[in-house]
């Protein structure tokens, strides 16, 4: 039987931080005294700083997580001209069916104004759940807020494709890797890409070719620059390859070398494609003489292709369902549990491949 | 020209599989014996799908259902389509699911009929070619178990257990064997056409994420291996109750009964992992060296010591959920002189230095008062109370408790002051929840099992030295029932926590817990 999701809501005008803690803390006892077979999820707090405007947007994105969200969300929506505290807390929960447990997540949802960023430790920090690891996510900028929240945090969740500039958007990542652990959505975006990549070379017969692949293109959609130079500076990084920044291609993208030992070279070309959805489109391998792998986003999965000279031309479908955005962010929210090795190694080769590194 | 060297760093490791969650698994042609049966309708066909859902299938993989109806690769396909609809733990993706039906092979057949076999190896050639690779095989036998090595057996003449330069593996359903002989010919007529390392005798139990965490919470805190021996633990015990009865499934049960269907197998694999020593590596070998261990620590009982320390009980008619239901006798299907037991109540000891004189109690039921699987471990007392504890239930022993279904999690019974001005002590508990620490639904066991099969990675399934160990213990407690034809089977109330007979196995002022 399906699990019904009821809510309890608190809400006050003109508020401060312990009266939001002691409504949580009230709504959770009430409902907790009402059904015992309710207990509060302790999973992670996660802190959004929005502006007011795309707050509807950003809880529409952060209600289509699916399976993984924090157990506690408190969103901070900054406005112009506000100079007062206005909250709404909601405990939320699935009504227990057949004698299980049910589980109760928290939202609030803080309306402030710019001046509080600057303090906004001291209104984030009463309202956290202490003990449980603190992401914060702060799609819209508000450095202020990112410097006051610093010592708070212990992931900080950002997407690399949010800013115009992919080397921006990169150099700020490697930034915020210095002092934190990164959940970046660019990267995110490129796991089924790496799974598959991964796999396609793993025969040992097949493996043999990673040392001599002599080229690489990546398709991405025009927004997701960072994505295409992280899935590069992945390949580059675990394969140990020098670099080169890429040059731009008029606005077709990047291309550029990658030299893999003496005078041997990859051949690497970034190029926009159009599509809906941000992320990746395709990526191609080539090896060898005439050898190539290419795998492309289609329906149901990637269509992979293959040729080579002995075999010709081979095509299938490598099964997989679009995440989407939703569940990405949600990918966002699980990995701030994980600690994946092979980001910050390549992060710092993408920068490098970046046309403005040199 | 590349190096000899990266050359062969490359041959033994994959760079590209580092800080991966999800490990590459090598095309894969998978073979399901049983395809129109219970098991591949309720949890293969959807765990694949699920599979294939998340992108963790081979990036080549076909499917082969194998069964003795009459239809064609079309009616398979609906059939499947059907199982995956109804039964998969999230709503299928039209084009995935489309992809994964697309190019399923259905052969029927009798599973002693050579021409079957004649027929999937032409299949497999053709999945083959296609991918200009030899595909690694599993053949996943879901059928009756008198089929197991009639299959395996064909599968070897038909020159179908090993292939050049591709790994082929046998996965194999419980049960298996009846007893401690039927197991050993079992294994001896598997092992006669596969070697051990190609095998994998599955134990669903295993795949599920909290019997997995077993070793997590004893390997990976340091605050439970200390008194995990001995000195501090009392006595522990396992309950597998359920609530539901036999479910129609009389032909199965019949020859089965609790202690087969699940003593031998699940609650025998907890107490397993409960009980080993910390194994050096989660290499499969190293897991199972340490299994076999323990379960060769167990005595296993002398059959005219059986009364003494194992029960067997039928249940009566009674209540369950409000509604009056019909006692095991009175079941469509039950040989109404029936000795077949619903209920089995077990005492162990594992003889070790760990374990020396630690009682492991097990209780398993069917039509019990709730649905509940658990493992209580029971500590001590504390050598000396230094305050009064009149007026409150007073200190008890602190317990452990790892539930495994439902409401998965672990959960410690404390001491603690009652508030108020004198010093009365009463139990409290410290939980962990899966639900509330993780809020993500847990994968299906099938599924996990079904990937790690595929990946050749074994340490999630039974070898078969471990499975003869099961069965050397259990056996005697067979034989010794078997042999007793006049005593009366206790009754149970249906509804309720079993027999009254079983409190006579827990020693001293030991009950068993509440249901």
């Amino acid at each position: 039987m399906a699990a019904v999701v009821s809510e309890d809501v608190w809400s006050e005008e003109n508020t401060n931080p312990d009266a939001i803690e002691a409504a949580l803390r009230e709504l959770l006892r009430e409902r907790h005294a009402a059904n015992q077979a309710l207990a509060p999820a302790r999973v992670l707090n996660m802190v959004v700083v929005v502006d007011r405007e795309w707050k509807g947007e950003i809880a529409n994105r952060l209600e289509r997580v699916g399976r993984y969200h924090a157990s506690r969300t408190i969103l901070c929506a900054v406005e112009e001209g506000r100079d007062t505290l206005d909250a709404v807390a909601v405990v939320s929960y699935d009504e227990p069916s057949g004698g299980g447990i049910g589980v109760m997540s928290e939202q609030v949802e803080i309306d402030m104004g710019p001046q509080h960023l600057k303090g906004l430790e001291s209104i984030v920090d009463p309202v956290v759940m202490s003990d449980l690891p603190t992401v914060l996510w702060s799609p819209h900028g508000h450095e202020e807020a990112v410097e006051a929240l610093r010592d708070l945090l212990d992931v900080m969740l950002l997407d690399s494709d949010d800013l115009p500039d992919a080397g921006e958007g990169l150099a700020r990542a490697e930034d915020e890797l210095r002092c934190l652990y990164v959940v970046d959505l660019a990267w995110l975006r490129t796991t089924p890409w790496r799974e598959r990549l991964a796999a396609s070379f793993d025969p040992p017969a097949r493996r043999v070719a990673l040392a001599s692949l002599d080229g690489l293109t990546i398709r991405h959609q025009a927004s997701s620059t960072a994505s295409a130079l992280l899935l590069a500076g992945w390949i580059a990084s675990r394969l140990g390859w020098q670099i080169r920044p890429l040059e731009s291609a008029g606005g077709d993208g990047l291309r550029g070398r990658a030299y893999t030992g003496g005078p041997r070279y990859v051949q690497i070309v970034l190029e926009p494609f159009e599509q809906d959805v941000p992320g990746l489109a395709g990526v191609t391998v080539a090896w060898g003489e005439e050898n190539k792998l290419s795998l492309d986003r289609a329906q149901g999965g990637l269509r992979a292709r293959e040729c080579s000279r002995e075999q010709g031309e081979k095509s299938w479908l490598v099964l997989g369902a679009s995440r989407g955005e939703g569940g990405i962010l949600g990918e966002g929210v699980r990995q701030s549990h994980l600690r994946d090795p092979t980001y910050g190694p390549a992060l710092r080769a993408a920068r490098e491949f970046c046309p403005d590194a040199g | 020209m590349q190096s000899a060297a990266v050359a062969t760093d490359l041959e033994q490791k994959n760079p590209l599989v580092a800080g991966l969650e999800r490990l590459p698994v090598r095309p894969t042609a998978l073979v399901i014996f049983g395809a129109t049966g219970d098991l591949a309708h309720r949890k293969l066909l959807p765990a694949l799908y699920n599979l294939a859902h998340e992108g963790a299938l081979p990036e080549r993989f076909e499917l082969v259902g194998i069964a003795r109806r009459d239809q064609e690769h079309d009616d398979f396909r609906e059939m499947a389509q059907q199982s995956i609809e109804r039964f998969s733990r999230r709503r299928p993706d039209p084009k995935v699911l489309e992809g994964l039906l697309e190019d399923m092979r259905y052969v029927p057949g009798a599973f002693d009929d050579d021409e079957v076999y004649n027929e999937l190896s032409h299949c497999l050639q053709q999945f083959d070619e296609r991918a200009g690779q030899p595909l690694n095989r599993v053949f996943y036998l879901s059928t009756a178990p008198q089929f197991f090595s009639v299959i395996a057996g064909k599968l070897g003449a038909a020159g179908l257990a090993r292939s050049e330069n591709a790994d082929t593996r046998i996965v194999i359903e419980k049960p298996f064997g009846y007893d401690l002989a039927s197991a050993r010919q079992l294994n001896a007529q598997v092992l006669e056409v596969f070697d051990e390392s190609q095998v994998f005798r599955i134990d669903h139990y295993l795949g599920k994420e909290t019997v997995q965490n077993l070793m997590a919470l004893r390997f990976a805190n340091a605050l439970f291996e200390p008194v995990w021996n001995r000195n501090f633990i009392d006595h522990v015990e396992i309950t597998a109750a359920e609530d539901v009865g036999i479910e129609g499934r009389a032909g199965y049960y019949e020859g089965a009964g609790a202690l087969r269907d699940l003593v031998q197998n699940h609650m025998m694999q907890l107490l397993a992992l409960l009980t080993m020593e910390p194994p050096t590596s989660f290499d499969a070998d190293r897991v199972r060296d340490e299994k076999l261990k323990v379960l060769e620590a167990i005595v296993p009982p002398a059959v005219e010591d059986v009364p003494n320390m194992a029960v067997r009980a039928q249940y009566g008619p009674g209540t369950v959920g409000g509604k009056r239901v019909p006692s095991y006798l009175e079941e469509e299907g039950v040989d109404p002189h029936s000795r077949t037991e619903t209920y089995a109540a077990l005492r162990l000891h594992v003889s070790n230095w760990r374990w020396a004189d630690v009682p492991f109690y097990l209780r398993t039921g069917k039509r019990l008062a709730r649905k509940l699987t658990e493992i209580a471990v029971t500590l001590k007392p504390v050598p000396h109370l230094a305050f009064q504890s009149i007026g409150s239930v007073g200190v008890q022993p602190n317990q452990i408790i790892l539930t495994v279904q439902p409401d998965e999690g672990v959960s410690v019974t404390l001491g603690a002051k009652i508030p108020g001005p004198t010093m009365r002590i009463r139990p409290v508990n410290m939980e962990f929840r899966y639900g509330t620490s993780f809020m993500s639904e847990s994968p299906e066991a099938y599924e996990r099992l079904i990937l790690d099969a595929m990946r050749g990675d074994a340490t999630l399934f039974t070898r078969g030295d471990e499975i003869e160990a099961l069965w050397g213990i259990i056996d005697p407690i067979l034989t010794g029932w078997h042999q007793d034809t006049e005593s009366p089977i206790p009754q149970y109330p249906a509804g309720s926590a079993g027999p009254p007979e079983a409190d006579a196995l827990l020693e001293g002022d030991r009950k068993w817990r509440r249901l």
